[in-house]
């Protein structure tokens, strides 16, 4: 600890009088170097109202120190003005967008300050009919233009040709070529954070668990470890952190089999596209055997689980899991060994190693562009501080690291669940959590990271004197990456941008909470 | 080419026997819920007290006696209510997933499910076009729906299909809660479609606002917008829930077994 942060591990709650307050140049400083010199990553950067009322806003930071497995956290008071960090570090950008547009504040000298998710602000302002709040048109702002001979611009979406969720695209082209993407969102905005302020309550849980429906084990584990911390009565077992483990695997591997298929769809093989989309829906399937539903609702819980995996279900998934990795093993070899399939993916939309450092990329899209970052292994949860799947690695940035990084996160959450599961059969039983929930503790702060199948993903509770949430922050791993899909797409054809948007296969729920 | 031949083989035969067979079900399968008001003591309000969506209603009961009901349009199925009941007056049937009806309180009495548009069913009975908004989904309900194109469930083989555009649609399927700023995509894409069209409200968010009932941000479903002509319940609806739907929309009505039908 210096007299600028408070250092803190994974998991851990503390009052929020212990983090220090800076002046603002001072944070200001102290965010640039710890970012720019010294590899600290940006997991939460975000505002809450003071304590009383006319105190200002409090800006609060975690910075994430992957080789240390700790976070850093420094916090500053300001009014309604700041001077913004990104022209001098780029990772900051969305994080200032949304503070401007959830608490009005006047991000200085941002070089592109527009909205992010079309949200009124957080703070009800008082009625004022002289000048009534401006009707809010999700997309309607300012984007990049280019001018000239042969240039024009391609608008794809809210609404997209296929099932998939609602976002504005905007690409301006030079005949085939993409010069630049601009990302719109905020369609599926529903006022998250909103509405689990004064919580938790009955509603917090299933909430959270639709942040982003595809990572329910993730995004209630994140809640779950919050609480605990807060109130350490709820201590889970070990076995209820293996079970979350275990939860979180099979999720990675769904999503992991449907994104590999889904990229050999859009470049047109067929057989391995058609195989994993079955073959998703076993381990959707085998999550379902263990809490009765196919996305893992309802199983993770502030506590434990709710659901005990019961020896004869572990044996039950084990056989499972044993024909079911042979087939998309099957399914996948047939994939990486076509020709027709590897040309479409290399060389695709490439990261650089440094671009993803600079603009804080998580997940297996930093992974595939060299970086190392897995939550699991830098600042370990649930079971990973125990025992934890194989680190995979890939290097390049491209669409086929894209591809070729989760299939390694394949072999490995499958090698390591089926050992994990042939060691339930004999001895372990989980012991389901109490429904009740203690109060938290009162004027704290609590940070809770998980490696979501997409990355990091990062939740902040601050409680109030009473312990309820004062502020609830979530910082979603597609918060970090929409902008490197964006990336990934300057010069390339405009033809590619199906594959190298499944390549990244980001929530549009998940950013717009 | 020999190659994929030879996975063909491995891989098998993976459509799912459903229907007419039932689908196969995890046995924590969250089914048709239920109250026992011969079993509830009516007075304790647990279970409407652990309800995250006030999903648990007063009901007409008996020679005025109270009673309660549950709405299906509103319940996340995640049986927080069944755990509450002391005198576990509270079910969730693992076998019954036939939870689709025709109109809004169908949901909450059973007895009043309504049957499908007639027109639908001679236009479009043997052929059906769906275009699908999510407005404010939180993924889940668009992947269960769209599992059914997968080849364990072959959605095509009943003449349902999925199009990009509007102009080709049959029907409209929404999934979320309708947030504010997906009011004019949804309401665009309605209007773009020719007529007669339907629409579908697939899983709690899109009929009642779900969880997010009470957002600021959201309206509360697609009901006030669009009224529905098929709800499919749940949070996610399974997928056999929204297929068993659809089918039923176009007339193609899957019994349900002996033992489930003599339960509802």
């Amino acid at each position: 600890m210096t007299d600028t942060t408070l250092t803190i591990t994974n998991c851990t709650a503390i009052p929020l009088q212990r983090v220090p307050s800076l002046p603002v140049n001072t944070f200001r400083e102290t965010l640039l170097e710890l970012v720019n010199q010294q590899q600290r990553r940006v997991s939460a950067f975000f505002a809450m109202p003071g304590a009383d009322t006319g105190q200002g806003l409090e800006l609060i930071a975690v910075l994430a120190n992957d080789n240390d497995h700790t976070c850093d956290l420094t916090r500053t008071t300001i009014q309604d003005e700041f001077a913004s960090l990104t022209p001098e570090c780029p990772t900051f950008a969305w994080f200032e967008r949304e503070l401007a547009e959830q608490y009005s504040i006047a991000i200085t000298g941002h070089p592109w300050l527009k909205p992010i998710r079309f949200q009124p602000p957080m703070i009800d302002g008082a009625a004022d009919p002289a000048n009534p709040p401006k009707t809010i048109i999700a997309g309607d702002t300012d984007y990049f233009t280019m001018d000239g001979e042969g240039t024009h611009e391609v608008a794809v979406g809210p609404v997209h040709a296929s099932v998939i969720e609602p976002g504005h695209f905007r690409f301006q082209c030079l005949g085939e070529d993409v010069y630049s993407l601009e990302i719109s969102l905020g369609y599926q905005h529903r006022g998250v954070e909103k509405m689990l302020l004064g919580g938790p309550d009955r509603r917090t849980l299933p909430m959270i668990a639709t942040v982003s429906g595809d990572s329910t084990i993730a995004s209630t584990t994140a809640y779950a470890q919050l609480c605990e911390c807060l109130a350490p009565s709820l201590k889970p077992s070990p076995d209820a952190l293996l079970l979350r483990g275990i939860a979180a695997e099979l999720e990675r591997l769904a999503n992991h089999v449907g994104d590999l298929g889904a990229l050999a769809g859009d470049v047109a093989y067929l057989p391995t596209a058609s195989f994993c989309g079955r073959l998703r829906g076993e381990f959707l399937n085998m999550t379902a055997e263990i809490c009765g539903n196919r996305f893992g609702r309802n199983l993770v819980r502030p506590g434990g689980v709710k659901f005990a995996l019961t020896p004869a279900k572990a044996e039950k998934i084990f056989r499972w899991l044993d024909q079911v990795s042979k087939d998309v093993d099957n399914a996948l070899n047939l994939m990486f060994e076509a020709a027709t399939v590897l040309d479409r993916f290399e060389n695709i939309g490439p990261v650089s190693k440094t671009a993803a450092l600079d603009i804080g990329l998580v997940g297996p899209a930093a992974r595939a562009a060299g970086l190392d970052c897995d939550i699991r292994f830098s600042h370990p949860y649930a079971c990973y501080a125990d025992t934890a799947p194989a680190r995979s690695e890939a290097s390049g940035g491209d669409t086929l690291a894209r591809a070729l990084i989760r299939r390694r996160e394949i072999t490995a959450s499958t090698k390591w669940l089926k050992e994990q599961l042939a060691l339930w059969k004999k001895d372990n039983q989980t012991t389901p959590a109490a429904t009740a929930l203690p109060a938290l503790a009162p004027d704290s702060i609590a940070v809770s990271l998980v490696e979501a199948w997409r990355g990091e993903m990062c939740h902040v509770a601050v409680t109030d004197a009473q312990g309820a949430f004062r502020r609830y922050k979530i910082v979603d791993p597609s918060f970090h990456n929409w902008f490197g899909l964006a990336l990934s797409m300057r010069g390339e054809q405009i033809s590619h941008f199906p594959i190298c948007n499944k390549s990244f296969n980001l929530s549009y729920c998940g950013h717009d909470l | 080419m020999l190659k994929v031949f030879k996975a063909r083989l491995q891989q098998g035969y993976q459509t799912g026997k459903f229907p007419p067979a039932p689908p196969n079900l995890p046995d924590r399968f969250l089914g048709r819920p239920a109250i026992d008001m011969a079993k509830c003591r009516a007075d304790c309000e647990l279970c409407q007290q652990v309800c995250p969506t006030k999903a648990i209603i007063p009901a007409d009961g008996d020679k005025g006696k109270k009673a309660l009901s549950i709405d299906m349009g509103r319940c996340l199925f995640c049986g927080e209510c069944a755990a509450a009941c002391p005198t576990k007056a509270i079910t969730f049937d693992p076998t019954d997933f036939h939870l689709s009806t025709f109109c809004r309180e169908g949901l909450i009495d059973p007895q009043k499910r309504g049957e499908p548009p007639q027109e639908l069913q001679e236009l479009c009975g043997l052929s059906l076009v769906i275009r699908q908004v999510s407005a404010g989904g939180c993924a889940a309900c668009e992947l269960d729906f769209n599992v059914l194109n997968t080849l364990a469930w072959d959605l095509s083989r009943f003449g349902i299909s999925v199009t990009a555009s509007p102009r080709h649609a049959d029907c409209l399927l929404v999934t979320g809660p309708v947030t504010r700023n997906m009011l004019i995509g949804l309401e665009k894409t309605y209007s773009a479609m020719p007529r007669p069209k339907w629409v579908i409200a697939c899983g709690a968010c899109a009929i009642s606002g779900g969880i997010y009932q009470d957002s600021s941000e959201c309206l509360g479903g697609v009901g006030d917008i669009i009224k529905p002509d098929l709800y499919i319940p749940g949070c996610p609806p399974h997928p056999a829930t929204i297929l068993q739907g659809i089918l039923h929309l176009m007339g193609k009505h899957i019994p349900k077994d002996a033992d489930t039908q003599s339960k509802s």
